[in-house]
């Protein structure tokens, strides 16, 4: 029954998208408020239908009900109930309707909080929005049905990936698709924004959120992709370069760029075609990540089971909005008023630098990542491109930007004066060199890169304690005031640059001083490694939920303490898992790896991991810091739309 | 100019898509081997069963072969069994790798589902499956009668790739002189 009630409201989405998607662009044209009007329901309802079949879904996994064929394809009564409530996107079909999910919600958002905004912008955010909605709707119930029944229903469901039952995959996907499908709605401003031909401060206004609130889970997502990989594929990497995360870090570098050139269009109405194309582009690039997973045109260990249609059909989509919303801009961009003169040596140039290094580095990993696809089509061999590569071509483009980030907020807007900047960070910059020259001496020339590593990190991090410390040491005489009346977004900029700092030093900690050691131990031996050592004690069965372990305890004396720890090797019913055994500490972890038996012992893998957990820490300080960004009054959509600042003048801008 | 600029976006957007709608013909499955064309690496691995003879590359020459790594706790060898068996019974010669499992796994699979295999060797710590580079179970090597890896077959071995390509490669193999 819930299958057919699900069935029956995505049809119905379907319909109400394309009434969205017609309606107010339509009246937007033509000034009908009735038809814009109409639109904003369809919207609305629209959401509430999405809503409605997702929760079908869910409770057919939560139910067990295996008649439908996707729930017995993922699902078994076995699993516990947190893990069959997150298969729901656990397949191709599943997450596709969790991304239509928050599309519709994304939409209904906009149709029911957007009541400050121009009544034409809203009707036609809600109409391109409609349309990516009815693009997508489509093509869940024309290649990608979740509700197919399965006749005779089947006892028993397939387990779901065990690799997948985790809790990483309860929080991971949401949020990423929370990122790419909110940048949905910045595409959607820039496709209005064409359509419309202007771009006024009440736009910049209400862009920046919606970038902001896309940018926050994208970064949370991506970071706790990381931090899964790094515990369960069992090989102790944190990131991999593999194409599909490299789908989520395209997005995320353009939405870094978009981020800090739509504050500039907010604060000094200045790049105003290019955070256009940004907003364009990063939406495209997630709608890339989607296409990428789908299709099969490239080998991961995330993807989907292939199906070359359902490339062609998400490549359709792409072609449509990506080359309409391009081929507008190209026709618009260039009558688009143009902002505020600045100097070169000015808040707005820092951000145009930033702006050049992310738009690099993104296409470098673009490059990267396609082009297996591009010279295969060249009629060369296979080949992969794998860390090597990024290491040579990315590091050289994304260390020049992270030395830059500290300056970007010292300067004024405007024009600012060279001298005064480097003034300004002088107290980072000698704590930078002191930490240089302490891990110099201490570690000798060999460690020069690890040195210039932590260097950076002291660097950015100092320089974003900076910002509010230097507003805080102006303002000393009433101390508690000047804290009180920080605004948010300040401290929001703050913590985002330094988790960034604490990112780079988690970095140069395992790159420069991890080490690793494969042996076969019995229970008993002992072994020393990386200022430990380790005793296996025992190797013992356990059951599971849904498994059997074999659960090998390890007791450890050295460097950080006595502990005990026990590596998992997992036997599902269709396949084996490895679940590390990591002892955490911020100086560094201990990652313990149990594989195959050999000779009556076990083959053991062990990882030192120096200063690793400052990646992950790094990662969500960034996203909390965006967070708090997003909190502060400026922001607050009501506010900023009754009191407008006046858009700057019209005069040439060079810069751009 | 600007709209010169303005274009440009459009145009190279054109581009990537049409190097997409290219990429998407070619499947990514198909991994080509190292092998093919050289000779088998060296192994010498022990039998299933202590009485009977294990399997080194010296066994698989003279006349062409088939090549299978398996393993008991592999679905997909489950499913490509019967087609082996029909195989053997045509006179097609099939030597087994049982890969990464204990012998006598392998052995009581064998003596339940049937054996097709004229020798077949286990390769307990999956050493000689690294030589060979395999990814995964199963699968298939079709070497020719001088030793040589001719072709690679990732997967199971269906009714149809057997039909379609293997058959003609093994009769091609079989007129070689």
């Amino acid at each position: 029954m819930a299958a057919e009630v699900g069935q029956f409201a995505l049809i119905l989405a379907f319909v109400l998208a394309v009434v969205q998607a017609g309606a107010p662009l339509w009246g937007a044209q033509r000034g009908e408020p009735v038809l814009m009007a109409l639109g904003r329901s369809a919207a609305v309802l629209q959401a509430g239908f999405v809503i409605l079949a997702f929760s079908c879904l869910a409770a057919s996994y939560v139910a067990c009900d295996f008649s439908v064929a996707l729930v017995a394809q993922h699902s078994n009564s076995a699993q516990p109930l947190a893990y069959r409530f997150a298969a729901t996107w656990g397949s191709h079909e599943g997450s596709m309707l969790l991304w239509v999910l928050i599309l519709a919600i994304y939409g209904g958002a906009v149709a029911r909080f957007g009541g400050t905004l121009r009544e034409t912008l809203q009707a036609r955010v809600l109409g391109v929005q409609g349309l990516i909605g009815a693009a997508f709707l489509g093509f869940l119930i024309f290649t990608s049905n979740p509700f197919l029944r399965l006749s005779p229903a089947p006892l028993e469901g397939v387990e779901l990936n065990p690799l997948l039952q985790d809790p990483g995959l309860v929080s991971h996907p949401p949020l990423l698709y929370l990122g790419y499908v909110g940048f949905s709605v910045a595409f959607a401003f820039a496709v209005a924004a064409l359509i419309e031909g202007r771009v006024d401060a009440a736009w910049a206004r209400w862009v920046r959120p919606w970038v902001l609130a896309a940018w926050i889970p994208l970064t949370a997502g991506i970071t706790l992709g990381s931090l899964w990989a790094y515990y369960e594929l069992g090989w102790g990497g944190w990131w991999f370069w593999d194409p599909v995360e490299n789908a989520s870090l395209m997005p995320w570098l353009l939405g870094t760029a978009l981020l800090h050139s739509a504050l500039v269009l907010e604060r000094r109405g200045a790049l105003v075609s290019w955070t256009i194309l940004l907003a364009i582009l990063t939406f495209s690039l997630s709608l890339v990540g989607t296409f990428l997973v789908r299709s099969g045109i490239l080998t991961s260990v995330h993807a989907f089971a292939v199906d070359p249609r359902r490339g062609v059909y998400i490549l359709g989509i792409i072609g449509v909005t990506t080359g309409a919303a391009l081929a507008l801009y190209g026709w618009r961009a260039p009558t688009l008023r143009t902002g505020a003169l600045f100097a070169s040596v000015s808040r707005e140039g820092g951000v145009i630098l930033n702006n050049l290094f992310l738009s690099v580095l993104a296409f470098t990993v673009f490059a990267g990542t396609f082009a297996p696809v591009f010279i295969e089509l060249a009629g060369k061999d296979k080949i992969s491109v794998g860390p090597p590569y990024y290491n040579w071509v990315f590091a050289p483009f994304a260390v020049p930007l992270l030395t830059l980030v500290v300056f970007g907020p010292m300067l004024n807007w405007k024009r600012d004066s060279a001298a005064a900047v480097l003034r300004r960070v002088r107290i980072p910059a000698a704590l930078a060199g002191v930490v240089l020259l302490l891990v110099l001496v201490t570690a000798g020339w060999k460690a020069m890169v690890a040195a210039a590593g932590l260097a950076l990190s002291a660097w950015l991090v100092a320089g974003a304690l900076a910002i509010p410390g230097r507003r805080w040491w102006a303002g000393r005489a009433n101390l508690g005031r000047s804290i009180r009346t920080t605004p948010t977004a300040v401290l929001g900029l703050a913590l985002a640059h330094a988790g960034l700092g604490l990112l780079v030093l988690g970095i140069t900690g395992v790159t420069a001083w991890h080490s690793d050691k494969v042996l076969t131990m019995h229970p008993g031996e002992s072994t020393a490694f990386a200022g430990r050592t380790l005793t296996l004690q025992a190797i013992d069965l356990a059951d599971g939920p849904n498994y059997q372990a074999r659960q090998a305890r390890f007791d450890i004396t050295g460097k950080d303490g006595a502990y005990s720890l026990v590596a998992e090797r997992r036997a599902y019913a269709t396949s084996q898992t490895t679940e590390a055994a990591i002892h955490v500490s911020p100086l560094g972890n201990l990652y313990v790896s149990g594989g195959d038996e050999a000779d009556g012992g076990i083959v053991v893998r062990l990882w030192d991991h120096p200063l690793i957990v400052w990646i992950w820490t790094g990662g969500f300080i960034m996203a909390l810091g965006g967070l708090v960004s997003l909190s502060d009054r400026r922001l607050r959509l009501g506010v900023a739309a009754r009191a407008p600042t006046p858009a700057p003048a019209v005069s040439p801008a060079p810069a751009e | 100019m600007r709209r010169a600029l303005a274009l440009l976006p459009v145009g190279l957007f054109v581009l990537v898509l049409v190097g997409f709608m290219a990429g998407l013909r070619h499947d990514p499955a198909i991994l080509p081997s190292m092998l093919i064309g050289k000779p088998l690496p060296a192994f010498a691995l022990p039998p299933l069963k202590a009485d009977q003879a294990g399997l080194a590359t010296a066994d698989l020459t003279g006349e062409p072969v088939l090549l299978n790594v398996f393993a008991s706790w592999c679905g997909p060898c489950k499913e490509e069994h019967p087609t082996l068996l029909r195989l053997q019974a045509q006179g097609v010669r099939i030597a087994g790798v049982d890969w990464k499992e204990e012998p006598a796994e392998g052995a009581r699979w064998l003596d339940e589902n049937g054996d097709p295999y004229m020798r077949a060797g286990n390769d307990r710590t999956g050493r000689a499956g690294i030589d060979l580079g395999v990814s995964g179970v199963p699968e298939t090597f079709v070497v020719d009668r001088r030793g040589r890896v001719r072709y690679r077959q990732v997967g199971a071995i269906t009714p149809e790739v057997w039909t379609q390509t293997i058959e003609p490669l093994m009769t091609r193999l079989k007129a070689e002189s």
